[in-house]
């Protein structure tokens, strides 16, 4: 097979500091045109030690350099399981940046901002409709904030209630953000097992009437549609509680079967991931919470809604458990969401979510033979197999960096945590046959060297700009920062 | 649809390996009473080019920094956003990736990560900064929870003259954690009242939470606050809203901040109603581990050549999971890119010449506004570049009247602050000219006469 990734000229490049030369700038400033002035002295700070001078060509040289090192959907295949790194549509980045988008101030008075207030009215009717729920929220500004908006919804409804409950249900397969959030909505978490999907017994087991919620994620970290699902939601309702559901993974249920139907009162969607706004090296991206009818007085304030044909946000909301942001929520990735929508349809975001999870059975079916696959139900969006057969001493770590040696981006590794040594690959709809057969025959091949030359995989990866680095002694002794 | 490759042999070809019939029969896991049974209402959907008329058609709909004079402020900053910033961050290696969990093919995110906390650290005066948070809000709040940790206390103490959006969220953010907030009176000169806040201050505090500049645009003396909060064991944390007044003022650090954070849209990102804009936090090394979010470390690869990893991972929500020092699990990288490349273009010398003119620019509009019959200036310290004027007549009328001339005037600070009622927060930047400053201030006088 031919390998996709190779080595070409890479160029080094210092660190920004490295580079300064006193004197040197990338900027004009316009002429000053009022009379100086100055604050008082003991206000005033002197130089700043260290901070960079650049030329505009040193600064585009620099960042330009940067990017090549990196890998991006642009480059390649990047099937990073429970990411849904689908391709990022260009027309999105065009019109976020466009003039009347980009350059409103977040105080600008109500009346004249009705085309931005129409856009995210309109997104949040879309997201409702595509998941069943009353009302959608666009304010958090990314998955976990957006499971926190969630969790504090839940709080402030059991409050309204009188009900002082103080736990929550979380199955093993859980992200680690679900009992973070728990935590930092001032829950104790009470981690439940599952075996591949929830049942409805172990529920049962736990759902006492301290417990306030059960988080749940559907289709899971696994890949599994949680088939207890609706049992679960009304056991979980008639001993008081509410069903909160981690929404990272919709992108396998977009046209097919909505969450509100399900049972469940509180989802958060990742627009990032589902609604194809790029994921920007970490972010930002945008965390929407969908709410069943009796949780709407619960949401953040403000809230876009609509008056008539006037769009306005509602920060009279008495019940609301406050906000979360500064302003309303990550409007630039609201646009490219909006517009990702737009451009989809009804159809065509059905169709996205059938492909990306043929897409996912298709690797599984070309993988299942080589590669140990824990759990056997028909998976939708993202497939786990673990290192189990793996020969040489090789790990998934060590299939991780091989993948790269042959120019493609690792799947998610060791997670979920319920399964040792996973490695949960996630293709999306984007990606055609071709590049899945190339990937699958990548797998295969290494999974061979594995036991033929497991020196090709426990030195990989050697065609990248580094090899493996020093993590320990980057956490034993940290260098945070650059210093001269 | 043009993202999706799959043609209908492709289907076929794929169904047969995976052994299937069909695409339905990949979900036969869902129970069918759960199975949506019609086609979800979503409106039709739209060519490229449609696409683009409807997206002009709802921008033309709204006032930007580009129809009008813009002269608000208040945690969200009109600057120059230089060509290269726009055109360095497209490059879709940048904004394609996600977080770099695999960094022998990140470095480019990871090097401008570690360049990113080298900048907030040579400008708040701090040990060590983080890859970033949501916004200024969410920072503060963070802070908050951190000087808990840090201190073991529970009560922290809010200067009133903080931005008052800052103030609701750290009390979203503490609203189930047994933390007792409190605020700080504002005193005559628009500071943070000293005797309040040392009638406040006890063994129980953990910190006290001022802005800098604060809400009203006024250099607090934050000096004499570290010393009084150090002095009753709490911590000082300092948010900064507008952190081009860094490049001029005194850095928090020197003056005793233990903790740093702010927003840094200011630095060259686009004001986007809101949204997304990017968190900075910063503190002492005693207070490292303590810290939330993503950190990036320099380290070596196996051949010793210098290199970049996400480190002190056992602080995080994938490890610690429910012990974790918060649940946030990405940062704004995109938006600390725009930051990075936005300061190094400034460089050293530009910053402080931006600072001198926004400064300089609003002294002359604060002089010529506070010189107008019917308006007068509450506060008169020391401020960056945003005042508080007073109309006697009321803003309600006036701003419209205004509005109407296309110039948006500033932002009413009766709702936040009873007691300021006829009071706008006014905000002026580099982008404003002396003849936009001048038609502002003859728009006042004509607005009220």
């Amino acid at each position: 097979m031919t390998q996709a990734g190779t080595s070409g000229l890479v160029l080094n490049e210092k660190l920004l500091f490295e580079h300064s030369e006193p004197g040197r700038k990338g900027y004009s400033l316009p002429t000053l045109d009022v009379p100086e002035a100055t604050l008082p002295a003991e206000l005033c700070r002197d130089e700043i030690t260290g901070f960079p001078e650049l030329s505009e060509v040193d600064v585009v040289r620099h960042f330009t350099r940067l990017s090549t090192w990196n890998y991006g959907v642009d480059s390649g295949f990047y099937p990073l399981g429970s990411c849904t790194m689908k391709y990022n549509p260009k027309v999105n980045e065009v019109a976020a940046r466009m003039p009347g988008l980009a350059d409103i101030h977040p105080a600008t008075p109500q009346a004249l901002t009705q085309g931005a207030l129409a856009l995210i009215y309109h997104l949040q009717e879309d997201l409702a409709e595509m998941s069943g729920f009353s009302a959608v929220t666009i304010q958090p500004a990314a998955g976990a904030q957006g499971e926190l908006a969630g969790m504090l919804t839940i709080r402030a409804w059991h409050e309204a209630q009188g009900s002082t409950r103080s736990k929550v249900l979380i199955p093993d397969t859980a992200h680690g953000t679900n009992p973070a959030t728990a935590a930092l909505a001032g829950y104790d978490v009470v981690p439940i097992a599952s075996d591949g999907v929830l049942s409805l017994a172990e529920v049962e087991a736990h759902m006492d009437d301290d417990v306030a919620a059960l988080m749940v994620t559907n289709p899971n970290t696994l890949g599994l549609f949680e088939t207890n699902i609706e049992p679960i939601c009304k056991l979980v309702h008639e001993r008081g509680g509410l069903v909160y559901c981690d929404g990272a993974n919709f992108n396998a249920l977009m046209g097919i079967a909505r969450p509100g139907d399900m049972g469940i009162d509180v989802m958060h969607f990742n627009l990032h991931k589902t609604f194809s706004t790029p994921h920007g090296g970490g972010g930002p991206g945008a965390g929407p919470i969908g709410v069943a009818e009796h949780l709407v007085p619960f949401l953040p304030k403000p809230l876009v809604v609509r008056d008539g044909e006037a769009y306005r946000l509602d920060d009279d909301r008495p019940q609301s458990f406050g906000r979360l942001l500064a302003f309303n929520g990550n409007f630039g990735v609201l646009i490219r969401a909006y517009a990702y929508i737009r451009s989809m349809g009804a159809a065509g975001l059905k169709r996205a979510t059938e492909m990306a999870v043929l897409n996912a059975n298709y690797i599984r079916a070309r993988l299942e033979d080589v590669y140990d696959l824990p759990y056997k139900n028909r998976s939708l969006h993202e497939v786990v197999f673990s290192d189990k057969n793996l020969a040489g001493g090789c790990h998934t770590l060590d299939v991780a960096k091989r993948l790269i040696d042959y120019g493609y981006h690792p799947p998610t590794i060791y997670f979920p945590l319920v399964v040792k040594g996973a490695i949960m690959i996630e293709p999306t709809e984007t990606e055609s046959r071709e590049i899945l057969d190339e990937f699958c025959d990548a797998m295969l091949v290494i999974a061979q060297e594995a036991s033929d030359n497991p020196d090709l995989l426990h030195n990989a990866p050697t065609v990248p700009k580094v090899r493996r680095l020093d993590e320990t002694t980057a956490a034993r002794k940290p260098k945070l920062k650059w210093e001269g | 649809m043009r993202y999706l490759p799959h043609t209908p042999e492709d289907v076929a070809e794929m169904l047969s390996q995976i052994g299937v019939n069909s695409v339905e029969d990949l979900f036969v896991e869902i129970p069918e009473a759960v199975m949506l049974d019609r086609s979800m209402d979503l409106p039709e959907p739209l060519a490229e080019a449609d696409l683009l008329r409807e997206m002009r058609q709802l921008a033309g709909q709204n006032a930007s920094v580009a129809t009008h004079r813009s002269f608000l402020g208040g945690g969200a900053y009109n600057h120059f956003s230089p060509a290269a910033v726009d055109q360095l961050i497209s490059r879709s290696e940048f904004y394609t990736a996600y977080t770099p969990y695999q960094p022998e093919i990140s470095q480019g995110t990871l090097q401008a990560i570690f360049e990113f906390q080298t900048l907030i650290c040579q400008l708040t005066g701090m040990d060590a900064a983080n890859a970033s948070m949501y916004d200024g809000a969410s920072a503060c709040a963070e802070a908050v929870l951190m000087a808990m940790r840090l201190t073991r206390r529970s009560k922290v103490l809010l200067s009133k003259a903080l931005n008052p959006r800052y103030r609701e969220t750290a009390a979203t953010y503490c609203r189930y954690l047994g933390v007792q907030l409190e605020e700080i009176a504002v005193d005559g000169a628009g500071r943070t009242d000293m005797q309040d806040l040392v009638a406040k201050l006890d063994d129980a505090t953990a910190a006290v939470v001022m802005g800098y500049p604060n809400y009203f645009g006024v250099v607090e003396t934050l000096a004499d606050v570290a010393e009084a909060a150090h002095g009753a064991g709490a911590l000082l944390v300092t948010a900064v809203a507008e952190p081009v007044a860094l490049g001029l003022l005194k850095s928090p650090g020197e003056l005793g901040a233990d903790i740093v954070v702010g927003d840094g849209q200011s630095f060259g990102l686009p004001l986007s109603f809101g949204g997304p804009y990017v968190g900075f936090f910063a503190a002492r090394q005693k207070g490292l581990r303590a810290m939330p979010g993503r950190l990036v470390g320099e380290t070596v690869d196996l051949d010793g050549k210098r290199g970049f990893v996400l480190t002190l991972a056992t602080r995080e929500q994938h490890i610690r999971r429910e012990k974790a020092t918060s649940n946030i699990c990405s940062n704004q990288g995109l938006c600390a890119l725009i930051a990075t490349v936005y300061l190094s273009l400034l460089g050293k010398q530009g910053l402080r010449e931006l600072a001198d003119q926004n400064y300089a620019k609003a002294i002359y509009a604060r002089e010529r506004i506070g010189a107008l019959e019917g308006f007068s200036l509450p506060f008169n310290s020391p401020a960056f570049n945003e005042f508080v004027v007073r109309c006697d007549a009321g803003v309600e009328r006036l701003l419209e009247t205004l509005q109407a001339q296309g110039i948006l005037a500033g932002i009413p600070l009766d709702t936040d602050y009873p007691e300021l009622q006829d009071c706008l927060l006014v905000c002026v930047t580099e982008q404003n000219t002396r003849r936009d400053i001048d038609e502002l201030v003859d728009a006042l006088a004509g607005g009220v006469s």
